[in-house]
């Protein structure tokens, strides 16, 4: 396989999990501001900074607003971090590696691109927003099982794979990174703890609310909150079940090559710190060093990935 | 109920359906007697479902300039256009004959050159045309094939007569459609291909890869490594680069996915440099090799040519394959097909007129109206005249660029193009076409692949198929005998 083409494999399933992500920050902020509206704006902060988009928002609208937000995260042309844009350049992406996908794969993002481009041609009015967010989740997901349902299990199979799991664990990783204070043990937050509204944004904008409300019987707590996005292994949005499986996709590679890399060493021993720390671990050496610690960690996995596979000459 | 009364005014030309109008002629009468009992609303909405398919599949072409459109479809006609096999056999040994007399006239003209001695082709036809490359003196391509794949232009003014108008022996386009009209056609009407036996198309990836193998260096070692190159995701043709890599098994590059590596080309793979045998260009000569030709070039592989004339590599088609679809050369094909094969030419030419020559020059001035004129390397249908259809203004002005510049043209007659019906609102109604047969050579045969690529001019009246000017397309079936 050419390296270009793992590069290509690899960025278009970034840029969709990170639009189908976007999507879901957009319906969390949605949610709050439709049921708290005292707390919308530094909900809102917060989503803009974990999107990264924050300093680009405020130099095109200044003070956040929730539907300006909504339209910039969502389809503003001036914003390249939109979800129209990264399911753009997820289709480019696709149309460059067109050999290495199945027809299945193939449609499937052709036709999220063509249905969300006349979607989201024009702004979306308040009414068709959580139908617009449906779709993006369904054509997304739609592309997601085609390629379950119809790629080999080979390299280009694990590099999409890799892909997708790396923009996952950044993305809860960046909510993390925000949100990390009132998950500290040592606040007390007012009201009562099952309707934190803080705690209620961090669930919703992974969309982990039911899977958490069903594993911990309905008791929230912080603790329990950081244990389950960063060490739940049965979770799929959890650092520690993102990252066993990078390892396993780069693991299958290397088997496949018949051929290790410094890549491995440095996604083992990211795996090996999710399975050598527990909760309390994490907290004796400070929840925002750890986060900060991964997010740092998993820029250098990503070069390194990028070198020993020739994405670029 | 779909009805032929549409088609029965019609009379200039000869209309491949209906002949001068007297009801379906021979190979049609299968696919008419189906077509009676079709509802047009049906078919229309057919077309429809085509149009939905063909972009879900991404079968677009890129419009240059056009920021608003920069993927757009080709139109497909749903009718087919149907040749019987007697008459497909006789134009493929016609094509046959001309791309053997095309092949032994390149490898002539980069050796001893000796149609020139024998005075049949004038020596500054060669000597001041861009198309000849310098390079290619004295060499000889892996197999000595030279055009790997054609795509002769024909158009049919008769029952029984067949122009060749261009031989596009460079790289030729068009064979994705060819190979996607059929899968929509089978598609949406399975029960109409159990009526008719049409012969299949979906051999062409397979032979593409074996003819292209065959043609494999001396370098290449075990089971030859085939690439695809491609100028990139902007280019026009794109697609029909993605897809034919897809189709063949070929990996598809560009050129910086290559470099030289121990005096091959190789492409840069997940787990290192890797050697390419065979490379299917779909890049321009002069962008190549910045090293040997545009040194601007970013689509080409620094050092490729070293590469070639060392035997490290296949180039299909060769570089310098130009200098024999040239218009101007085209004027001398009759006298070429006659030189190397020693057998007066099947297809006939189109009578071509070389403004160079002054008495000619005259001749195309005093007639502009009645003829066709077009640039000697020009290609897609830009800058040329169709002068029956071209207003005063326009005569007038190309006239003036035909005058400052007369090398740069020749002129033909307006032939009186065949026509095919297409599926309007209204019912049928006849429309011009031309044919683009794909031909397939290697060292042991030449492969043509029965029909090609239609296209059909969709405005009443029109001659000017290309696509690049509005131009549609349909499936081409050649029935079994």
């Amino acid at each position: 396989m050419l390296g270009k083409t793992a590069g290509g494999l690899f960025w278009m399933f970034r840029y969709l999990e990170r639009a189908e992500n976007t999507a879901r920050m957009i319906d969390a902020g949605l949610r709050i501001s439709l049921t708290r509206s005292s707390a919308a704006e530094s909900e809102w902060t917060a989503i803009l900074s974990s999107t990264g988009l924050k300093s680009a928002y405020e130099a095109a609208h200044g003070a956040p607003d929730g539907p300006k937000i909504i339209d910039f995260l969502l389809r503003d042309p001036g914003n390249p971090g939109s979800v129209m844009a990264g399911i753009e350049t997820a289709r480019t992406n696709a149309r460059t590696v067109r050999t290495a996908l199945t027809r299945e794969v193939w449609e499937a993002v052709n036709e999220c691109y063509m249905v969300l481009k006349k979607l989201l041609a024009q702004p979306i009015a308040d009414r068709d927003l959580p139908r617009v967010l449906q779709v993006i989740r369904q054509r997304t997901a739609i592309v997601r099982g085609a390629s379950h349902g119809s790629m080999v299990r080979n390299d280009i199979y694990n590099f999409c794979r890799i892909g997708t799991f790396f923009e996952r664990a950044d993305n809860t990783a960046r909510i993390l990174d925000q949100k990390y204070y009132i998950l500290l043990p040592s606040v007390r937050l007012v009201g009562s703890a099952s309707d934190n509204v803080q705690w209620d944004t961090i669930l919703r904008a992974t969309s982990t609310t039911r899977a958490y409300q069903t594993l911990h019987e309905g008791e929230t707590d912080p603790r329990a909150i950081a244990q389950f996005l960063i060490l739940d292994g049965r979770l799929p949005r959890s650092l520690a079940f993102c990252y066993g499986k990078i390892g396993e996709n780069l693991g299958f590679i290397a088997q496949e090559y018949d051929t290790r890399h410094p890549c491995h060493a440095l996604a083992e021993t990211l795996c090996h710190k999710f399975k050598a720390h527990d909760m309390n671990a994490i907290f004796d050496y400070g929840l925002h060093e750890f986060i900060s610690d991964f997010l740092a960690d998993s820029a250098r996995l990503g070069r390194q990935i990028e070198i020993d596979y020739r994405f670029t000459e | 109920m779909c009805r032929l009364d549409g088609m029965a005014k019609q009379t200039q030309f000869f209309d491949e359906m209906t002949g001068r109008g007297n009801g379906p002629r021979a190979p049609y009468e299968d696919y008419c007697a189906w077509f009676k009992n079709e509802d047009t609303a049906r078919l229309l909405a057919k077309s429809e479902e085509a149009e939905a398919l063909f972009r879900l599949i991404g079968v677009t072409f890129n419009v240059y300039g056009d920021p608003d459109a920069t993927e757009r479809l080709i139109p497909f006609d749903l009718v087919p256009r149907i040749m019987a096999a007697r008459e497909w056999a006789k134009v493929a040994k016609g094509i046959e004959q001309r791309v053997r007399a095309l092949n032994a006239f390149l490898h002539d003209i980069y050796h001893r050159q000796e149609i020139i001695r024998a005075g049949r082709l004038p020596a500054e036809m060669i000597a001041r045309n861009d198309a000849f490359l310098p390079q290619m003196i004295g060499m000889t391509p892996p197999g000595d094939i030279y055009t790997h794949i054609v795509g002769t232009d024909l158009v049919r003014t008769g029952d029984d007569e067949f122009y060749v108008l261009e031989d596009n022996a460079r790289t030729p386009s068009g064979v994705s459609y060819m190979l996607e009209n059929r899968e929509t056609m089978l598609h949406m009407f399975p029960e109409l291909f159990s009526k008719v036996k049409v012969q299949p198309v979906s051999q062409y990836p397979r032979s593409l890869r074996r003819s292209l193998s065959a043609c494999a260096p001396n370098a290449c070692e075990g089971r030859p490594t085939l690439a695809v190159l491609t100028p990139g995701i902007h280019n026009s043709a794109y697609y029909e680069h993605a897809f034919i890599a897809d189709q063949m098994s070929a990996e598809l590059v560009e050129g910086h996915d290559l470099r030289v590596v121990d005096g091959r080309v190789a492409m840069r793979t997940t787990r290192g440099y890797k050697p390419i045998d065979v490379l299917y260009r779909r890049v321009d000569d002069d962008f190549l090799d910045p090293l040997t030709f545009n040194p601007d070039s970013m689509l080409g592989v620094p050092g490729i040519m070293d590469v070639y004339r060392a035997g490290g590599v296949t180039i299909a088609n060769a570089p310098g394959t130009g200098i024999a679809d040239d218009k101007a050369i085209y004027s001398y094909m009759p006298d070429i097909v006659e030189f190397y094969t020693g057998e007066k030419a099947i297809l006939q030419n189109v009578p071509t007129h070389r403004c160079s020559d002054s008495e000619a020059l005259k001749y195309v001035l005093d007639n502009l109206a009645d003829l066709v004129v077009k640039e000697v390397h020009g290609s897609g249908g830009y800058g040329m005249l169709v002068g029956p259809a071209a207003s005063k203004k326009e005569i007038a002005a190309f006239r003036a660029k035909l005058e400052a510049n007369p090398g740069n043209y020749i002129a033909q007659p307006t032939l009186a193009l065949s026509t095919v019906p297409i599926l309007t609102e209204a019912g049928l109604a006849p429309r011009h076409v031309d044919l683009r047969p794909f031909v397939l050579v290697s060292p042991d045969r030449i492969e043509i692949t029965p029909g090609g690529l239609t296209r059909v001019a969709l405005t009443e009246g029109s001659l000017v198929v290309n696509s690049s000017q509005g131009g549609g397309t349909k499936d081409t079936w050649v029935l079994e005998e």
